[in-house]
Order: C-alpha cells, then sequence, then structure tokens
C-alpha cells in the first residue's frame, strides 16, 4: 500500500494556513498524486467535488498549513545508531509535523564526501518518510583546516555548508570557505561560539554558574565569533547563515548587518526562547545545551527578534542523546536535545502569548527556510508539493519520554505540559501520520 | 530541646536557615567538650553504618569523617575511588546503586565535580553529607570555620570576614559565603580578577581587587588554597607574582584588626598564599583549631542527619 500512488484526496472544512500568501481561511485542498492541484475557500465543503474516485477527508475546522521544514537536525547515523537512526528521527519528525529536515554533516563518518552524501539521501528516500536534505562539511573532516570539496558537494545534493556543532576557528581558514563558497553562491551556516572562550564551559556564564560553581560559557564568545564572521562575510561576499542564535548582543549586530545590507541570516530553537539558564539550577543535565541557555534577558531578546524579523528561521536543533550520555555529573553529561516533536508547540506558545501571529509563527518553520535554502515545499500552491500537517493549534499534551518518538528522550521540554498537537501529516500526498487522539 | 532536623541530607549550606546553623553549631561545641574528655566515645549511632565514599583524596578530610563517626559509635567503611577520566559519571551511578544494596545510614561524598554529590542523593536511601563537591560546596569546612570563629569572637553577626584567593574554584568559599551571609556577617573577597567568578556580588559579598584596601579593619583574614595547576601562568603569572601581591604576610596583616584571627582550610602551600610567620604566630593563626574544629562540626552533622530517624530501610 505504502508504494501505491495515492489518488485525488479532498482535505475540506480546514482552517487553511499559508504564510507564503497571506492565506488564512475556512477552505479545503485538493491534492492528486504527489501534488496539490487545487486549495481555497471553494473547497471548504465536500458538496462542491461531486467527483467520485476523489477521497474526502473532513479536517473538523481544524488548522491544515505547509508541513514544516526544520533546518537543523542531528541523526545520528552513519555512526550512533544507539542515539537515533534514519527511522527513529522520521518517525519523530512525522509526528511533529515536519515534512523535511535538514541534517548535519557530523556523522561518523563525517559528511564530506559525496559517497556518504550519496548513502545518506537514499536511506532517506527508502524510508519514504520525512523528506532529508543533507549539510556537508565545509572543511574535511570538519577539522576546521582545510576547505572541503564545496563546488562537488554541492552538485551532489549538498543544501548548504558546515561544520556542525563546532565553529571554524581559524580565521583565515573561514575567510577561504567563505571566499570559495561565494564562488558558487553558496550558503555556509556556522555555530557562532569562539572555541577558545567556550572552551571547558558548561553553562552560561554569570552568577548561577557562580552558584553552582560549574565553568560558564560567556555571552561574549557568541558575538565574538558573530561580529569576526560578518567582517569576513563582508569581505568575501559570502552568504552566511548563524545557527541558534541566543544572545542579546550577537542579535543586535546581526540586526545592525542586515541593516547594513549585508547577506547575512540567522535562526534560533524553541529552547532559547522557551527557557533560560535557571532551568540547569538543580544540575539538570537535560537542560545542558550548546549554544547554553541564556539569561532571561536574552531570551527576551530573542522573541523580540523573532517578532521584528532579525531571525529568520525556527529549527529544532535536534540533537539525540542516550541515557548513558545525560545520567552523568553535569560536566560529564553531553550537550544537547531532541525538538523535532516539540518544535510546533513550543512555538505556538509564542502566538498565544500575543508575540506572533498564527501565519508569522508558521512562516519562520516553512516558507522561510524553504526560501534560504532553496528547498521546495513550505508553501501551499498549485503543482507544489502535497507536503502538509493538520494540527490543532489548543490540544494540550505533557512532554514525556513514552509521548516521544525520538530514539533519545533527552528533551529540555520534559515533563512540561504543552499546547499544540499534530494530527496528521502528509508527504508526497501520502498520509505518513496520524495522531492515535 | 532541639527540633531534628527536616533536612535528610547535607548536600551545602545554600538553603539552611539561621536557626538550622545555630543549631548545628551548638550541637558540635557539645562534641568539642566530648572529644576533648577521656570519654571521646559515645552510642549515639551504635549499629548505624557509614561508608566515606571519596573520589578525590583528602586523607584530613576522610580522617576527620571517620573520627566523627567512629566517636559516635557507628562502623565505618573507607571507599577511595581512583576514578578515571572516561564514563566517571556511569562509574559514580552504578556505585550508588550498589552502595545503597548494602543498607547504609550514612554516605560521605567528595567528588571532583559540581552537584556530582546532588546526582548521587537521588539514587540512594540513606542520608547523604557532601564532604566537597567541585567548586560547589563543602557545608562542613564552613560549619567548622563558623564554629572556630564563634568561639573565638563570641558571635558571627555583625563581623567583617576576608576570604582571599582562588575565589572561582573555591568550594570553601561559596559554602563560607552562603553561611557568613545568612548569619550576618559582612563578606569580602580577595583576588585578582582571573580568579573572581563572574556575578560572585550577587551572593552578598563586596569583591576587592586590592589586598591591601579588602584587608582594612576586618576580624577574621580567611586564606584559600592556590591549586598548583592554576600557577603556572593559566590563571596567574607566577607563583612569586601572586604571592607579591595575594599572600598573606605580616605587613599586609597589619591592616586588618589587631585581634584578627588568621584562618586556612589547609593543606597550605607556605609561600604562595601565606608567608610561614603568619601560618604558625600562635596569636593569631587558629589553623590547628579549625582541624579539631572539624571532627566536631562533622559528629554534629551525623548527629542531626540521623538521630531519630530509622534506618533508612525501614522508613520504605
Amino acid at each position: 500500500m505504502a508504494h501505491q500512488k495515492p489518488g485525488r484526496v479532498a482535505y475540506v472544512n480546514a482552517r487553511l494556513l499559508d504564510p507564503a500568501s497571506g492565506l488564512d481561511a475556512h477552505g479545503g485542498i485538493l491534492t492528486d498524486g504527489e501534488m496539490i492541484v487545487d486549495l481555497g475557500p471553494q473547497l471548504a465543503g465536500p458538496g462542491v467535488l461531486g467527483d467520485v474516485g476523489v477521497e474526502v477527508i473532513d479536517c473538523g475546522g481544524k488548522c491544515l498549513a505547509p508541513g514544516l521544514i526544520d533546518i537543523r537536525v542531528q541523526l545520528r547515523e552513519p555512526g550512533e545508531e544507539h542515539k537515533e537512526t534514519f527511522a527513529s528521527a522520521a518517525q519523530a519528525a512525522v509526528a511533529g509535523g515536519v515534512t523535511g529536515m535538514v541534517c548535519l554533516p557530523n556523522t561518523d563518518p563525517v559528511i564530506d564526501d559525496e559517497a556518504t552524501l550519496e548513502f545518506v539521501a537514499r536511506r532517506a528516500r527508502q524510508l519514504g518518510l520525512t523528506k532529508v536534505y543533507p549539510y556537508a562539511a565545509a572543511t574535511k573532516g570538519l577539522a576546521g583546516q582545510e576547505v572541503a570539496e564545496l563546488g562537488l558537494l554541492s552538485e551532489a545534493g549538498a543544501v548548504a555548508f558546515t561544520d556542525g556543532v563546532s565553529a571554524i576557528a581559524n580565521a583565515q581558514v573561514m575567510r577561504r570557505v567563505l571566499s570559495y563558497a561565494a564562488t558558487f553562491d553558496l550558503l555556509v551556516v556556522e555555530h557562532p561560539e569562539e572555541p577558545a572562550l567556550a572552551a571547558g564551559g558548561l553553562m552560561n556564564a554569570g552568577e548561577l554558574s557562580t552558584r553552582l560553581g560549574l565553568a560558564g560559557i560567556p555571552a561574549e564568545a557568541e558575538v565574538i565569533l558573530v561580529e569576526r564572521d560578518l567582517r569576513l562575510a563582508a569581505m568575501t561576499g559570502a552568504r552566511l547563515h548563524f545557527a541558534h542564535v541566543s544572545t542579546e548582543a550577537a542579535l543586535k549586530v546581526i540586526r545592525q548587518a542586515k541593516a547594513a545590507g549585508l547577506p547575512v541570516t540567522c535562526d534560533t530553537a524553541p529552547p532559547y526562547f522557551a527557557l533560560n539558564e535557571g532551568e540547569v539550577s538543580d544540575y539538570r543535565t537535560f537542560a545542558k545545551l550548546s549554544p547554553p541557555l541564556r539569561r532571561e534577558s536574552d531570551r527576551q531578546a530573542v522573541i523580540a527578534a523573532l517578532a521584528d524579523g532579525t531571525i529568520d528561521v525556527i529549527a529544532s536543533d535536534h540533537a539525540p542523546q542516550d541515557q548513558d550520555g545525560k545520567r552523568r555529573p553535569f560536566r560529564h553529561a553531553e550537550f544537547g536535545g531532541i525538538g523535532l516533536e516539540t518544535l510546533l508547540p513550543v512555538t505556538l506558545q509564542l502566538v498565544r502569548d500575543g508575540h506572533l501571529t498564527l501565519l508569522q509563527g508558521l512562516d519562520l518553520m516553512t516558507r522561510r527556510p524553504a526560501e534560504l535554502l532553496g528547498l521546495p515545499g513550505g508553501r501551499l500552491e498549485r503543482k507544489g508539493p502535497a507536503d502538509l500537517v493538520l494540527f490543532d493549534p489548543e490540544a494540550p499534551w505533557k512532554v514525556t519520554p513514552e509521548s516521544l518518538n525520538s530514539k533519545s528522550k533527552n528533551s529540555p521540554f520534559d515533563g512540561r505540559l504543552v499546547q499544540g498537537r499534530v494530527l496528521m501529516t502528509v508527504i508526497d500526498g501520502r498520509r505518513v501520520y496520524q495522531s492515535a487522539a | 530541646m532541639t527540633t531534628p532536623s527536616t533536612h535528610r541530607h547535607l548536600l551545602g549550606i545554600q538553603g539552611l536557615t539561621p536557626p538550622e546553623i545555630v543549631d548545628l553549631l551548638d550541637c558540635a561545641n557539645t562534641y568539642v567538650e566530648q572529644s576533648r574528655g577521656p570519654a571521646k566515645k559515645g552510642d549515639l549511632m551504635v549499629g548505624r553504618t557509614v561508608v566515606n565514599l571519596f573520589f578525590e583524596n583528602s586523607t584530613r578530610t576522610r580522617t576527620s569523617f571517620e573520627l566523627a563517626a567512629k566517636r559516635l559509635g557507628a562502623d565505618v567503611i573507607n571507599m577511595e575511588t581512583a576514578t578515571s577520566s572516561l564514563n566517571k559519571g556511569e562509574t559514580l551511578i552504578d556505585t550508588a546503586v550498589t552502595l545503597n544494596a548494602m543498607h547504609l545510614d550514612a554516605l560521605v561524598v567528595r567528588h571532583p565535580d559540581s552537584g556530582a554529590v546532588q546526582l548521587l542523593s537521588e539514587k540512594v536511601n540513606c542520608s547523604v553529607i557532601n564532604g566537597g563537591d567541585g567548586s560547589h560546596e563543602h557545608p562542613t569546612q564552613a560549619l567548622l570555620d563558623a564554629l572556630t570563629i564563634r568561639r573565638r569572637k563570641g558571635h558571627l553577626d555583625g563581623l567583617t570576614v576576608a576570604i582571599c584567593g582562588d575565589v572561582a574554584h573555591s568550594r570553601v568559599a561559596r559554602s563560607n559565603i552562603h553561611l557568613l551571609t545568612t548569619m550576618g556577617a559582612e563578606v569580602r573577597v580577595i583576588a585578582p580578577k582571573t580568579l573572581l567568578p563572574s556575578g560572585i556580588e550577587a551572593m552578598g559579598v563586596k569583591a576587592f581587587t586590592d589586598m591591601r584596601a579588602g584587608l582594612a579593619d576586618v576580624d577574621i583574614v580567611m586564606m584559600l588554597r592556590l591549586q598548583t595547576e592554576r600557577m603556572g601562568g593559566s590563571y596567574i603569572p607566577s607563583i612569586r607574582e601572586f604571592f607579591r601581591f595575594f599572600g598573606l604576610d605580616r605587613e599586609k596583616l597589619a591592616l586588618a584588626r589587631p585581634d584578627a584571627l588568621i584562618m586556612h582550610p589547609g593543606p597550605m602551600n607556605r609561600g604562595v598564599e601565606i608567608d610561614s610567620v603568619v601560618a604558625d604566630d600562635v596569636e593569631r593563626s587558629v589553623i590547628r583549631e579549625q582541624v579539631e574544629m572539624g571532627v566536631a562540626v562533622r559528629m554534629a552533622v551525623l548527629d542531626r542527619l540521623t538521630r531519630e530517624r530509622g534506618s533508612p530501610d525501614a522508613r520504605n
């Protein structure tokens, strides 16, 4: 059945939401095979179709939007399949309404040659769930020394280039990466953290780290690298994107750089607008993230930057770690938290709190990431891929290990009550996920 | 009449109230007298088992805890676990689960990582006493310092205490700051900026980088041990430069009150943070007295955590 080509399906009685066109209206979508063939208020009820051979799905008035595109996911396959696999990540993704995800190259082996890149693409296709797009390494072996084969990797399908969870420390290497990437108009994605300043650090530096006796990572580590890279971007003319920006200071200089016309973009992840460093108080290792959770004033600044457009994208920054990696004294615990299944509900809280409209919130997870990386989808349009998410924005649920599909359970939102539940996920016209409830 | 402590563990000074601190110090005072008399050993903990689990070598602290438990009549086991840098955490939780199966009454833990003692306390049924965790807390050190001060000065409130040296990495400094500020003393910290942690003023202390200014008119000078790995250019340029500006010698001590006491948690680096002449000054230095108070304070902590409680397993 899974391989059978889907026929014509009408999703009716839905609240249609398309950030790209600004559509927010009661209506429906008609798909044929892998494509959207029609959409709009005229498809609100089943009566208008009157066509035999069309399967009709009543959406019950719930929200129907383009499937989410998550541009920062660590897959752990190949190399660390005990933490996450393509299969478990894809299950988590579809349960979270994510129809496209972009994976980091920090696997084992590293994605820095065409063979590994093609392996990833092939494995993802075989699953037939969420579409997987790979980043490739910006430097060979993620070693931060030599520029990787950006041109060849781009031809083989790499959507952008990054050294993953570490910054390119050497300014000269970064200059060459940017300069060479600019040759082919490729995007470079940076983890903005000055490595020497952050070395040995475990949480945000400040009063709380002093009280807990934990080595701190100063907020300056982020803004210093951002400022350096902005200079290098201006020098080379390259397109540059900063991942998971977490501090007020860095957002301020990115805002200024954008105003000055630099081709720079950035994203953040839900923990940085929903949580602050106080989560670490009990040495809670699930709150040990990279970059670290920051002060409350930084969290507020991230929200302000989402509202004013300084931040272009919200990504989950999904980083699975198994029990062994987190059940340790704080110093020895791994960094990172999973996020595919909490991306939508935690972002919807910004909408409920009045910081963003529903269309703005969805825009940051659909059209904007698709446009940033040149990916299909992210909008509702005729002849576009039928990648859809149906969700109830108010439905409450509790984040527990049992509620999550990811193989690792290290959610920084563990134990929290959230609102917003995915009811159905459609990829290329196929219903790949339906909630049990 | 004192009410039994509601705490099951002693993980830090943070969270203790002034009456709880006073109760511990009063209790410790009675144990000072017991330890000085001919009948050193009591029977409060007869039949109870205490394990000293040390992931860091410390003969002094371990001996002090051992003596305290034995003077209360407990059976004591010492475990010094050399930890490999790999997989420390798994070792910790495995060890906790193993020990928990042995029906302990109290577990004294020292560990090189901040928060490790709390993590362990979440996995066992017995009382856990923090014998020092990373740069976080060393509560019995702060209690023994407070007892020493109170016996000499008669009170803690209103005193001015200067804590000098490697504040950034010191659990002794943190526990003392919590205790002394809670009890109404004025606390100053004195160190070069590389050894002053960010946001330290938020803990209710005044920070000084000029030792002479910081020592002016203080009642207590508390020196901290400088770890050797911080001496060679990483945090301070050299030992001689540190001693010149931040070592306690007669000249700098002259700025403190004439009756100011000199304290050090030991072991001392003579000629690094403290001059031998000052350390051995019988008029001013109470460093040896601190060691004596350590045993009494640890007896008081064991007393308050285990008195009037059944065995941990009976509680379940």
